[in-house]
């Protein structure tokens, strides 16, 4: 399946929403009121807040205490622990949707992380920053140096992302498990969609950052 | 000669702890011969009484009621002077007005466990059958034994689901005991500073414990109190063992370091050169004017037989299957005694159960007793806990 089939997602919001993230907002309408969800590296627990406003019942793991601690003082259900060791607990068909937001490319492994979240979750809904973005290709191709942006400042040697991946590879390790993708969305660097209409390496060149709602495929 | 300086005696008298024990400065419940406790080692006690205090007020449709859970050697005098001591309740940093369990919100119940000392029945309580003191006479409890014991008061004082159930340590171990329990009575359960089971290392700790009360020769096998007398040599001892396994080592370096208590130059004996053995030494003999030493014998045995999993077949999951609690399980970087490792087991049993958890680490050096201790992390977490589940049960517009 390629990005152009996945269906389009109606009534998005563009750019910045309030006081969410552009990529939240998202991710959030993908999700079906009244709902159960499991938010893999929450952070600080924005979007389980906004999902929360939604009549989501929400839950979380986020590997840092700090961002665990925060959580729980804002009365979220967050748990600390880490997605490649932890998601292992939960059981089968645990949740509705289980939410990886901007966080698989620190995942040490991303296939065995990804297979997971669609066992615990009947639905995964998963975001990364595109590393097929144009400004990424550019540093490497005239810069000479590994790519940083606004969203991922750090240096190649202290960076906790490992496992970069563009929106084909992303498609293409969906394809390989047997991952069927419901909705899929680009947002550029303003974090507005980019236009649908585009063929996908357009999206694969202009998407700053893509999110994928995911289910099952057809084998499984 | 070498001057040696043993424990000082107690203030009090044997008559005047064991008023307490039969006539508690709290409220009773009483249960004759038609209300037994059933307790796991098959005996039916009874009559036996609960002693009990509350703090605020239960609201019309009896949904606020917060039922506390003592440690080891706490009781049931949370938020109010202590009877003995005189000291302010163990849990006042949580408990009172403006704190996280606020008595102007909630109907706060905290009762003595069964087998201890402070007017609940126990091995100091006198056996009706004999008209003298139980001793080594009465049955083993476990912590099973003491929640069913609580099920029973809050069945007395007409509720029947319990807003929360907080403790810490060996109150933990009943939060946790009382939600596989009764799953259904329980809509919030705070778990602190505690585990599913006893540790081999804790047994270890607690049978040195025993062993130095029974060494005593005044604990007389138990029967010290025909003979007017207590081991409080023994029983110091013991607490002065258990209360390093409540710090850390960075928490005595801090505090004490290796300085010298009131002199500058070792006096080359066994005296209370140093600072941390002058702490001990009073840690030791204050707790003898307060707790029963057969009593503390029941309750450490209680806690080494606390084994969920071993009670569901082994699989720690299978106690919470299905339940629909609100969890929060706070553990401290610096606890030993309790460490994280056994709450993130806990966890990730609940998660297993699809459980709603919520688990916060809290960084400090004062290791386990950082749970009565001034942490404010730690308050902010059972706060926002507290009041997410507030809001869930509807008590929000209260606690706004």
């Amino acid at each position: 399946m390629s990005v152009q089939e996945a269906l389009p997602l109606g009534g998005l919001a563009t750019g910045q929403s309030g006081q969410f993230r552009a990529d939240h907002v998202l991710v959030a309408e993908m999700v079906k009121p009244g709902s159960k969800v499991l938010d893999v590296g929450c952070g600080e627990g924005d979007l389980l807040q906004l999902l929360e406003t939604r009549g989501i019942d929400g839950r979380g793991i986020e590997l840092s205490r700090e961002g665990v601690n925060r959580c729980v003082a804002k009365g979220l259900a967050v748990v600390q622990g880490d997605a490649d060791t932890d998601l292992v607990n939960y059981p089968d068909d645990a949740f509705d949707y289980v939410i990886l937001s901007q966080t698989l490319q620190a995942t040490r492994q991303p296939k065995v992380v990804l297979e997971n979240l669609l066992r615990i979750g009947r639905r995964a809904i998963v975001s990364f920053p595109n590393f097929g973005f144009w400004k990424m290709r550019l540093q490497l191709l005239i810069g000479g140096h590994m790519p940083r942006t606004e969203n991922l400042p750090a240096s190649w040697y202290d960076t906790a992302n490992i496992h970069f991946c563009t929106i084909k590879d992303f498609v293409e390790l969906c394809d390989a498990i047997d991952v069927k993708m419901e909705r899929s969305v680009a947002l550029d660097l303003y974090g507005r969609p980019v236009p649908l209409n585009l063929p996908w390496w357009v999206w694969n060149m202009f998407g700053e950052q893509a999110v994928f709602l995911l289910t099952r495929g057809q084998g499984k | 000669m070498v001057g040696v300086q043993s424990i000082p005696s107690p203030a009090i008298t044997a008559d005047e702890r064991s008023h307490e024990v039969d006539h508690p400065s709290s409220q009773v419940a009483q249960f004759g011969t038609e209300q037994p406790l059933r307790l796991d080692c098959g005996v039916d006690l009874s009559p036996f009484q609960i002693a009990y205090q509350t703090y605020g007020e239960l609201n019309a449709d009896r949904s606020n009621a917060v039922l506390l859970c003592h440690a080891l050697t706490g009781d049931q005098h949370v938020a109010n002077v202590h009877p003995v001591t005189a000291k302010p309740g163990w849990w006042e940093t949580l408990v009172g007005p403006g704190r996280p369990l606020d008595p102007q919100h909630y109907f706060i119940i905290c009762s003595n466990v069964i087998g201890g000392c402070m007017g609940s029945t126990g091995p100091a309580s006198i056996n009706p059958a004999t008209g003298k003191v139980w001793g080594l006479d009465f049955p083993v409890i476990t912590i099973p034994d003491m929640v069913r014991a609580q099920a029973m008061l809050i069945d007395r004082l007409g509720i029947d689901t319990l807003f929360a159930v907080v403790g810490g340590s060996m109150g933990g171990m009943q939060v946790l005991q009382w939600t596989a329990a009764y799953p259904s009575r329980v809509f919030s359960a705070l778990a602190i500073a505690c585990s599913t089971r006893h540790s081999a290392q804790n047994i270890a700790f607690h049978e040195l414990g025993r062993q130095a009360v029974m060494a005593d020769p005044d604990w007389h096998s138990g029967g010290y109190a025909d003979h007017g007398l207590h081991p409080h040599r023994g029983l110091a001892v013991a607490r002065m063992a258990a209360h390093i396994t409540y710090l850390s080592d960075a928490a005595l370096h801090r505090k004490f370091g290796r300085r010298m208590q009131d002199r500058e130059l070792p006096t080359f004996s066994f005296d209370a050169d140093f600072q941390v053995e002058s702490y001990l030494r009073y840690q030791g003999s204050s707790f003898v004017e307060r707790f029963d030493a057969n009593s503390y014998l029941y309750l450490t045995r209680a806690m080494d037989y606390f084994d969920i999993a071993g009670d569901h077949g082994g699989v720690l999951a299978k106690a919470f299957a299905g339940i629909q609690t609100r969890f929060c399980v706070v553990s401290f970087t610096s606890d030993w005694l309790f460490p994280t490792s056994e709450s993130r087991a806990l966890v990730h049993a609940l998660n297993a159960s699809s459980a709603r958890v919520s688990f916060a680490e809290i960084e400090t050096d004062r290791g386990h007793d950082a749970f009565l201790l001034d942490v404010p992390e730690f308050f902010d977490i059972s706060r926002a806990f507290l009041q997410s589940a507030g809001k869930a049960r509807g008590l929000a517009a209260r606690n706004a």
